[in-house]
């Protein structure tokens, strides 16, 4: 990496990372109205700092905390890669929930249904059934618009409510697990399950940090990412230079699909052996946070990935700590999401100028612009 | 001149990375004077205006509006100074009328809600005054791209302005239009404001300006008056060399028909129909200008030509092959090159590299990818070679398109697309935005192609662009092809003519 590649980084991150802090500040004084106030030790400060320092210790720790922040990661990864990915095609890919939904529940399905396979082939099967349903169903919003126009916020949003009905039938009716009063599947067998590397930790991560490179050097090295990234960037362009602009749009949404199905899937195989209902709730508006805090790129997904899943993971042992509502790294969580997005406001606080390299930044208004 | 000095700028220099901008630009506007400012593409004159006007802010220099040291740190407070900007980008909300727009930012309230009779009613007033001709209650988009500067201009007089600075205001505009702007910017002057006008069109600059001022890479390398000038020396001094400015070409030897447009119907956006059975052929080895005033289905047609608009009838022929609704890349493959009319929208990813850009309908062909590789070194070896033959100013070829100065993004389509090998050329506008001295190469280059057996098609709304290019002329007006001139029998006056609709005896089809 040369002078010029770490300034770019750093300049990149600068935003992101401002937001982080200003989040977590404001946090702090939430936490700090939530205290002892003015009769705590320091004046209440310590309270928030052990507050801290518990979500810390809980996130990054200990080698448990650690593999627990990883676990919890993982599916953010995947589909934070999914709202990245159509991003970069222009598109704003609300329905990851919806994708994953279906992912999680062809997995499943494949995974109880099908038996007395070996894991070299039961377990691909598995997380390709669960790419399927993501794939397809991503691509029915991608096909809507591509021939009709129909903006994807809408289209994505509307089959998030019919992944959930499909959800709630199968999972209360044909699919239920007869054992369990519950609305789940059957445990997934053996076979369909991912091993693990290290106590606690399936491959999952590995397959999520797979991913990640994957999904980069598709945008990035391949003329089929040169042509997602070109509608995207500037769809009117892209038809003149003779690229099939219907066609990228599906392709994108398809993929960003198959990558929030293998969210679903990855977590069914890895964690919680069957699909259940509603265990999916919020990852779709999570992966868009984590896609706009990693600004788009694959290696910043995975780090605002691993924020996320740390920030969650760490809040158990916070409230364990601190008896600070774990409800406060929602907060935290939301916060960050408003500066991010809010750029300016970050930007006016910290005395940020905008530089000429960000007028190519793609920005979030963006993808509610364009018909 | 004794004149007050409204606007000064002292020593201002300016770099963006690894570009000079501005070096010590001294410069002086004086009440009710109207400066041009010259200069070849990336020479600064741009940098300077958004210095001027808040939108950038020197690294050294000072300036001095009315005689005051002032820091501008914002174009609204360069608004508050009185100083008013037409970008050569609009900057106005098309689903919103003339009055709303101009009331955006400035709105006027009464109790709680906007006052628009009185807003309504000084459009009016400015509007007559100025003989701008605006109606307030027009939408914007429904306005042509002449009547939308002329909302920008009201939009800057209602915020009382009185130092105007007009950014290549007639890039945009047909001679007609250009003439009545031209009027506007005389009663603007009586009245005591002064304005600051960028163009490349040297006749223009002659004719409009007071006082002449040349910028070059950065730096003021003389001044003077248009009584004192010429095209010719006005070309020199911003180019640093003589400049032809009239393209030098052997007559044409046409051979087999390369494209074929047999009688084509064509609609726009809206449903109707715009051209009306054209038919037109182009054959190898020449150079076939299309003149028409803007909006006579020129830009329907090339659409239709390149795959971009469907064609409702009739036939399109290219190299023998039908290609008539073939897919834009298929009509690429066929080798054709297009340089479209709008290269931000349509020619060009401003977020991407100059060399992205360079491979933008090429990136997947050998050798630029193996298979679905891109093969970066390969395509960075391009650019920079085409960055060196076409002269595109910058300090290299990774750098976005969007910082680019206008003219140098258009060299960059034209390095695209003429440093490939085709059979047809088809070029809207060509050398619009661009300065004299690269107008010059991009000629020669069209002349080349042409003599290297492309066939050539141009559209240009600069009837001495398409009389000085053109081998045979057709005058499209209607959506017809009303005649087909030969290039060295036409005047200026017989175009103009048919331009407008006349049928004249002797020239025709
Ligand atoms: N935002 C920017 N970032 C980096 N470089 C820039 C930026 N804006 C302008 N430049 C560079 O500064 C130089 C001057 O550009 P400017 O736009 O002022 O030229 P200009 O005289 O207006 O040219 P033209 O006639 O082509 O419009 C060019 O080399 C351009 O590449
Ligand atoms: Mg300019």
């Amino acid at each position: 990496m040369n002078a010029q590649t770490v300034r770019k980084l750093g300049r990149a991150a600068l935003l992101p990372l401002l937001s982080i802090f200003t989040a977590l500040l404001v946090g702090g004084v939430i936490i700090w109205l939530s205290g002892p106030k003015f009769n705590g030790d320091w004046f209440g400060i310590k309270f928030v700092l052990d507050g801290y320092g518990g979500l810390f210790l809980g996130a990054f720790g200990t080698q448990k905390a650690i593999i627990g922040t990883l676990v919890r990661a993982t599916p953010y990864i995947f589909a934070g890669l999914a709202v990245a990915l159509a991003f970069r095609c222009g598109l704003f890919n609300i329905g990851a929930e919806g994708q994953l939904t279906m992912g999680a529940l062809l997995a499943a399905g494949v995974g109880f249904g099908v038996k007395g396979m070996p894991l070299i082939i039961h377990l691909p099967l598995t997380l390709l059934a669960g790419m399927l349903g993501g794939f397809v169903w991503g691509m029915i919003p991608g096909f809507l618009k591509a021939r009709t126009g129909a903006h994807e916020v809408i289209t994505t949003i509307m089959l998030n409510y019919i992944a959930a009905q499909i959800s709630g039938y199968l999972l209360n009716g044909p699919w239920k697990d007869p054992t369990n009063v519950t609305a789940q599947t059957p445990k997934i067998a053996e076979s369909a399950r991912l091993p693990a590397l290290l106590p606690g930790l399936h491959w999952g991560v590995v397959l999520a940090f797979l991913a990640a490179i994957a999904v980069w050097y598709f945008l990035w090295k391949t003329t089929w990412g040169f042509e997602i990234r070109t509608v995207g960037a500037n769809s009117s362009a892209a038809k003149y230079a003779g690229i099939n602009v219907s066609r990228n749009i599906v392709l994108a949404m398809g993929l960003s699909g198959l990558l929030a199905g293998l969210a679903g899937a990855v977590q069914v195989a890895g964690v919680n052996y069957r699909s259940t209902l509603g265990f999916n709730v919020g990852y779709g508006f999570d992966s868009i946070a984590i896609a706009l805090l990693g600004r788009n790129t694959a290696l910043g997904v995975v780090l605002s990935s691993l924020l996320f899943g740390g920030l969650r993971n760490g809040a158990t042992i916070m409230q364990f700590r601190t008896q600070i509502s774990s409800d406060i790294i929602s907060v935290i969580q939301a916060l960050i999401l408003i500066f991010v997005a809010a750029e300016q406001i970050i930007r006016w606080i910290y005395r940020v100028p905008a530089t000429p390299d960000d007028a190519g930044q793609a920005t979030l208004s963006k993808g509610w612009g364009k018909s | 001149m004794d004149r007050e000095v409204v606007l000064e700028a002292r020593n201002v220099t300016k770099t963006f990375p690894g570009v000079v901008a501005n070096k010590d630009v001294n410069l002086k506007l004086h009440r009710g004077e109207v400066l041009a400012l010259l200069g070849e593409n990336g020479a600064g004159k741009t940098t300077l205006m958004n210095i001027l006007y808040g939108l950038y802010h020197q690294d050294s220099g000072e300036m001095l509006v009315r005689g005051e040291a002032v820091r501008i740190s914002s174009p609204s407070e360069s608004i508050r100074r009185g100083i008013g900007m037409v970008h050569q980008h609009f900057m106005l909300v098309p689903v919103f009328t003339v009055a709303e727009n101009i009331m955006l930012g400035a709105e006027t309230v009464k109790g709680l809600s906007l006052d628009s009779a009185t807003v309504r009613k000084r459009i009016t007033e400015l509007s007559e005054e100025y003989n701008l001709n605006v109606d307030p209650d027009a939408y914007v988009k429904d306005l042509s791209v002449g009547q939308q500067q002329r909302v920008e201009i009201i939009k800057a007089l209602y915020r009382k302005a009185d130092i105007l600075i007009l950014d290549e205001p007639t890039a945009v505009l047909t001679p007609q239009e250009a003439d009545q702007l031209f009027a506007v910017i005389r009663t603007l002057k009586a009245q005591g404001t002064s304005v600051i006008f960028i163009s490349h069109k040297l006749k223009e600059v002659l004719a409009i300006s007071d006082r002449i001022m040349v910028l070059r890479r950065g730096q003021v390398v003389g001044e003077t008056s248009p009584e004192g000038a010429t095209e010719r020396s006005l070309a020199e001094m911003m180019v640093g060399r003589s400049v032809l400015l009239e393209v030098d070409k052997a007559p044409a030897q046409p051979g087999a028909v390369v494209l074929n447009i047999h009688d084509i119907c064509v609609n726009d956006d809206r449903g109707q129909q715009v051209v009306n059975n054209v038919s037109l052929e182009v054959r190898a080895g020449e150079i076939v200008g299309i003149a028409g005033v803007q909006g006579n289905g020129q830009t329907e047609l090339i659409e239709a030509i390149t795959g971009l608009r469907p064609t409702k009838s009739g036939k399109v022929v290219i190299g023998g092959q039908d290609l008539t609704n073939a897919v834009p890349r298929k009509i690429t493959e066929a080798g054709t090159a297009h340089v479209p009319e709008d290269r931000q929208e349509d020619g060009l990813v401003l977020s991407y590299s100059i060399a992205d850009n360079m491979v933008l309908n090429t990136y997947y062909l050998a050798p630029f990818a193996h298979g679905v590789v891109l093969d970066e070194a390969k395509i960075r070896e391009n650019a920079d070679e085409l960055v060196k033959k076409f002269d595109v100013r910058t300090p290299s070829a990774v750098v976005p398109v969007g910082n680019l100065s206008g003219g140098n993004k258009q060299k960059v389509i034209i390095a695209r697309e003429l440093s490939r090998p085709v059979k047809l050329v088809i070029a809207s506008q060509p050398t619009r935005g661009v300065d004299v001295g690269s107008i010059e190469f991009i000629h020669k280059t069209i002349v080349a192609e042409r003599d290297r057996g492309a066939a050539v098609l141009v559209i240009s709304a600069e009837l001495d662009e398409i009389m000085s290019l053109a081998d045979r002329i057709a005058v499209m007006y209607h959506g017809e092809v009303v005649a087909i001139v030969p290039g060295d029998q036409a005047t200026r006056e017989d175009l103009g003519l048919l331009m407008a609709g006349a049928k004249l005896e002797g020239v025709g089809t």
